[in-house]
């Protein structure tokens, strides 16, 4: 199998997803056997091939630096799962 | 300065908030110290299905610190995204450029003025444009520990600029730091206030120690939180001692462990390691979809660089030769800003003596600036009105400490010169008064007398203190060269100067 | 089981009510065979009012979609009040756009202000929009009523509407089968008579597969010719707004009015739009049709195939010279979406993290949980180990709030893009994009549109692929490399399988030739009545 179970443990952290036990290993058979399929892409010479990040050839699109009215904070926290009506609120961040 | 017993090697990461009236990627005003979460929109708060579409005074103020900073200005430059998450961070990533930043490989000259270092090229691998995260604070009160987020600050454009390690001390480090400051403050792009999070470094730091047969490198460290410029100074000095004390415990070299990354403790004057990050740092860069490559073709660096001014090196250079005044006075009213250098060139101008005008800046108005804590355009003595007091002292109409006393009451009271100078009561002795005091004062004073004839010419002083005591307004300087006339006339003289 | 909770909640079972209390007779209005373009001349000469069509359209919803599961939420109160808006200005001669009272449906992805708009995920339940998506605005400035909410993949993740978080939608011609995804609700509703125009996106097929399997026209623009700004992002490179309709015309009208540059979005074209609405009538003369050779392989269901090939013959008839196009790279579509597009959903999707809006775990539960999971700690090196509660409440919230689907492509994108595996993935799957996009800018300096299938087979079981991911992502085949490419493409209905389950025909055009696209596919469909045809299950009925 391309991916481990434990390659899958690492990335669950990474993109902050709990899995249980049996969700592990049924990601880790999907995704084995989808990047298996995916991996056709090496058979193929891409050398000196431009990469396509965008299919529109736009450029220096920006607007005037000016201000504009944007949210009132009771609009900004009306959605959020916990706030004081100032700030929005989480478990503690630790670190810095 | 850098111990015999190892080398210190620094780089540094600056973080320049940009001035510009709205954020990067949005129209919320970047203004500080509005209340949590008033200046937020669906862009910059992340809500779905909000788009960001760049602000084009942001990358103009870029462009001109990066030009110079005497960067390479690429013609092609994208928009990746940094993915990680943080409470502050609020669609999970962080516009941000990668591998193709809008300028790389400049330097920045630095020196000091009193010559503890020679003056040094502090190369810069490159400057990038991003957007800023939001604030958290933990909310000590709520006991369990919740932390309160703020998202005023996010999205308002940073400009990162990073150092090659080419910092040998933490003298050279200030010194990077407040010549970066001035040249950010020339060039007008931030307000550079630390306070208020507008100029923010991360240090990483390392010693090269130098043993038998080769030199062993300790592990980098970043230093972050150093929130003043003395700050990244002692915080370099704690960090080299601490990793040389750490060296001789423990050998260990660069490469042994994984990067760290400490905190500055401003209170402790220590640094401390931080919490470990949950995972090893994989950012997931890749090209944000949202937004469409910027293109600077050359004919814009040209003209960028045309107009970005005399900046601070130069304007040294053109002091000390223009007007003849020392390296060191230059250098005092450069690291004014511009302002302050104007002011001095039309008071310079104006007076006619401009190491006269240089000594005034230095000595008087910047102390004045100081006690008032204002800067030079809320001063109220115009350089017109300061030209007319110093001519009146350049021609010995005043002598230096009555100039002063006049500066003083024209700050105080808004006056022009001749009023202040008639409010103060102030006005020309003629000759013949002035001869008919010292006179008098000679004939009062036979042991004075009897001192400069045998040769104390400073025992005139007394009678100039005198003078000064009898009649204010006498210009000291012609009070003793009228008394010691009178008494080498006198019997006793051994010599008779005025013949 | 979901399905119907929400129909219930939001009202519509009281539409008995209305129906009685302001329309007891109805008017003679065929809902089934009217095109939106026939409608807008009833409104405009009066023969119906925007409040009966509206109300038309209701009743045909409050009769079926139990059954078919297309609407999250029907808004009759607010569609009735607009409606009734729209007559009174009709009636004081204001001027009125170009949809002035012609019912709309809005698959559940673009927000709406303080409208619940929910990505058909648990994660959005509750969220309220501070703000209108710009193709929201375009529509009510068109005059358009908007009548309700359509069901779809969870965050547009899927190929059957199957990975809803709400309900199934059911395809109306086989209430046993998929409508296709992830538009399907908006697929459905059209099948079905519900409204005359509905509002899709597509991703990686999303409205042209939904379109070809619910036997309806639904239409992909190029890429930046309608704006994204509030369009909830899955990958962003790829995504776009576009219109389904039962006619070629109707669909035309629809673009028309959503399509235009918009300062709000940096990918939005600045290309004037076209008037499609006025030309998609006029045939084109010397029309060039290219059949990828590529798409006719291993794979394609038999009856599909001649469905295919009996329409290219019917442009034949209409004077078209018909060339062999190869795009080498198509074969590769599928492998290079199923890298970009997770890659960008895995980035797009990090802001639910149950900060600022959207769904969170229950704190209390996450951190007695933590707590026991320390106690079978041993050392205090295991500790490091343990998520913060911060990580935990990241990880619950997203784990709960997110389906299976869009799990499984947020952990294949983190995968491609992490240390070591962009270039082997992501970076490779870019360069192939690019080599997509040269075989169709070598096909169209041949011919004006490519012809082929939307899908491999027509629409399959409901639950028949849920467990096979892989054979769900290959659903995309043939309609993949359009949005790589960014090109232009249209699906409609060419043919019905023996079992009678409708079949799509597919026409590309490059980028910005969506006039052309809509003209040649108008010429098709005013040669065929498949367009014409309506599910048998249900009676037709006038109101």
């Amino acid at each position: 199998m391309p991916l481990s179970r434990s390659d899958v443990e690492r990335v669950s952290l990474l993109a902050r997803l709990q899995l249980g036990e049996e969700e592990l290993d049924r990601l880790t058979e999907q995704l084995s056997q989808i990047v298996q399929y995916v991996e056709q892409l090496s058979e193929l010479d891409t050398e000196g091939v431009e990469p396509m990040a965008h299919t529109l050839d736009l450029q220096d699109v920006v607007r005037p630096d000016e201000r504009r009215p944007g949210l009132s904070r009771e609009e900004a926290l009306a959605n959020a799962p916990r706030h004081d009506d100032e700030c929005y609120r989480v478990p503690a961040v630790l670190g810095d | 300065m850098t111990s015999a017993e190892y080398e210190i090697v620094i780089g540094l990461e600056v973080h320049v908030q940009l001035k510009t009236a709205s954020k990067l990627f949005c129209s919320c005003s970047t203004e500080f110290g509005a209340e949590p979460n008033t200046q937020t929109c669906p862009v910059c708060i992340g809500l779905p299905g909000a788009l960001p579409v760049l602000n084009s005074h942001a990358m103009e103020l870029s462009l001109r610190t990066a030009i110079a900073l005497n960067c390479e200005i690429p013609r092609f430059t994208k928009w990746d995204r940094k993915n990680y998450y943080y409470p502050d961070l609020p669609k999970g990533y962080q516009v941000s450029q990668f591998d193709l930043p809008m300028s790389q490989r400049g330097w920045l000259m630095i020196s000091d003025p009193e010559g503890e270092f020679p003056e040094t090229k502090i190369r810069i691998i490159r400057a990038h444009l991003e957007e800023d995260a939001g604030k958290s604070m933990h909310d000590e009160e709520a006991g369990k520990g919740d932390s309160r987020i703020d998202l005023n600050r996010t999205g308002t454009p940073l400009l990162e600029i990073v150092s090659e390690p080419d910092i040998r001390s933490p003298e050279q480090a200030r010194s990077f730091l407040s010549e970066m400051k001035l040249l950010l403050g020339y060039l007008d792009v931030s307000d550079c206030n630390m306070q208020e999070g507008s100029l923010r470094v991360d240090a990483n730091i390392n010693l090269h120690i130098p043993q038998q047969q080769e030199m062993i490198a300790t592990p980098i460290v970043e230093v972050k939180n150093v929130n003043s410029f003395r700050a990244v100074e002692r915080s370099m000095h704690f960090e080299a001692e601490r990793q040389y004390r750490r060296w001789q415990e423990t050998g260990e070299r660069l490469g042994d462990v994984p990067k760290q990354t400490r905190g500055w403790d401003e209170n402790a004057q220590v640094t401390r390691a931080q919490r470990h990050k949950e995972e090893s740092s994989d950012y997931r860069y890749f090209p944000d979809p949202d937004l469409v490559p910027v293109i600077v073709p050359d004919e814009r660096v040209a003209s960028i660089r045309d107009q970005l001014g005399e900046l601070p090196a130069a304007i040294r250079e053109r002091l000390e030769q223009q007007y003849s005044i020392s390296a060191y006075t230059a250098d005092v009213i450069v690291n004014q800003g511009r302002l302050l250098v104007d002011y001095f060139e039309e008071l310079a101008g104006l007076s006619g003596n401009a190491v006269l005008a240089g000594n005034w800046i230095q000595q008087d108005i910047l102390r004045m600036l100081k006690e008032e804590e204002i800067t030079i355009s809320q001063f109220t003595v115009s350089a017109v009105s300061l030209a007319e007091l110093l001519t009146l002292v350049d021609t010995g109409q005043l002598d230096h400490s009555r100039g002063r006393e006049v500066l003083q009451a024209m700050v105080e009271s808004g006056e022009g010169v001749e009023q202040a100078i008639a409010s103060l009561g102030i006005e020309q002795v003629d000759e013949e008064a002035l001869d008919a005091l010292c006179q008098q004062l000679v004939e009062e004073s036979p042991a004075v007398v009897k001192d400069v004839q045998a040769g104390k010419q400073q025992a005139v002083g007394a009678l100039v203190g005198k003078a000064r005591k009898l009649n204010p307004n006498v210009n000291p300087g012609r009070i003793r060269e009228i008394c010691l006339e009178l008494i080498s006339r006198m019997p006793g003289s051994e010599q008779n100067p005025g013949d | 089981m979901p399905h119907g909770m929400m129909t219930s909640a939001t009202g519509f079972r009281r539409y008995s009510e209305i129906e009685r209390a302001t329309h007891p007779q109805g008017v003679d209005m065929d809902l089934e065979q009217t095109s939106a373009t026939d409608l807008l001349s009833e409104l405009g000469s009066g023969n119906c009012s925007s409040v009966e069509l509206t109300e038309a359209c209701l009743q045909q919803v409050a009769r079926h979609d139990d059954t078919i599961g297309a609407f999250l939420q029907v808004e009759t109160e607010s569609a009735l009040a607009r409606a009734a808006s729209i007559d009174q200005q009709r009636a004081a001669g204001d001027p009125l756009g170009p949809l002035a009272g012609l019912p709309v449906a809005v698959k559940d992805i673009l927000c709406r202000r303080g409208v619940p708009t929910t990505c058909g995920s648990r994660m959005l339940e509750n969220y309220l929009p501070p703000y209108n998506a710009t193709v929201i605005e375009r529509l009510e400035n068109a005059g358009a009523v908007i009548i309700g909410r359509t069901n779809m993949d969870e965050f547009a993740m899927g190929s059957s509407t199957e990975n809803s978080a709400y309900q199934l939608t059911r395809n109306p011609w086989d209430p046993e089968r998929i409508p296709g995804g992830s538009s399907g609700g908006s697929a459905a509703c059209l099948a079905a008579s519900m409204v005359p125009l509905s509002i899709g996106t597509d991703t990686g097929g999303s409205i042209r597969q939904p379109a070809a399997l619910c036997g309806v026209v639904g239409v992909k623009p190029s890429y930046g010719r309608v704006s994204r700004y509030g369009l909830i992002a899955y990958a962003s490179s790829l995504d776009q707004v576009g219109p389904l309709a039962r006619t070629v015309e109707d669909a035309a009208l629809l673009l028309e009015v959503i399509a235009g540059h918009d300062p709000r979005d940096s990918t939005s074209a600045p290309n004037e739009v076209p008037r499609y609405s006025t030309t998609v009538r006029e045939p084109l003369e010397g029309l060039r049709i290219g059949l990828v050779k590529e798409h006719f392989g291993e794979g394609l269901d038999n009856e599909i195939a001649s469905a295919i090939e009996q329409a290219v013959r019917v442009y034949e008839s209409l004077g078209a010279s018909v060339h062999d196009i190869s795009m080498p790279h198509a074969g590769y579509g599928v492998a290079t979406y199923y890298i970009i597009a997770p890659c960008e959903a895995s980035s797009n999707l990090a802001r639910y993290d149950g900060v600022h809006y959207g769904y969170r775990t229950d704190t209390e539960a996450m951190l007695k949980e933590l707590q026991a999971e320390r106690q079978l700690l041993s050392t205090q090196e295991d500790e490091g180990n343990l998520d913060s509660p911060l990580v935990r409440m990241y990880r619950r919230s997203r784990a709960e709030g997110l389906g299976a689907e869009v799990k499984r492509r947020i952990m294949l994108g983190t995968y491609a893009l992490s240390e070591g595996y962009y270039d082997a993935y992501y970076l490779k799957a870019l360069k192939v994009r690019r080599l997509i996009r040269g075989d169709y800018d070598a096909a169209f300096k041949q011919v004006d549109v490519l012809a082929g299938p939307v899908t491999s087979s027509p629409a399959f079981r409901c639950g028949e692929k849920t467990d096979d991911p892989l054979s769900m992502y290959l659903e995309d085949l043939y309609t993949v490399t359009a949005n790589l490419a960014g090109v232009a493409g249209i699906s409609l209905p060419c043919g019905f399988t023996s079992s009678g389950l409708p079949i799509g025909l597919q026409l590309q055009s490059a980028p910005f030739q969506e006039e052309r696209l809509l003209r040649a596919a108008a010429m098709y469909q005013a040669e065929t009545d498949w367009h014409t045809r309506r599910p048998p299950w249900h009676d037709i009925r006038r109101i």
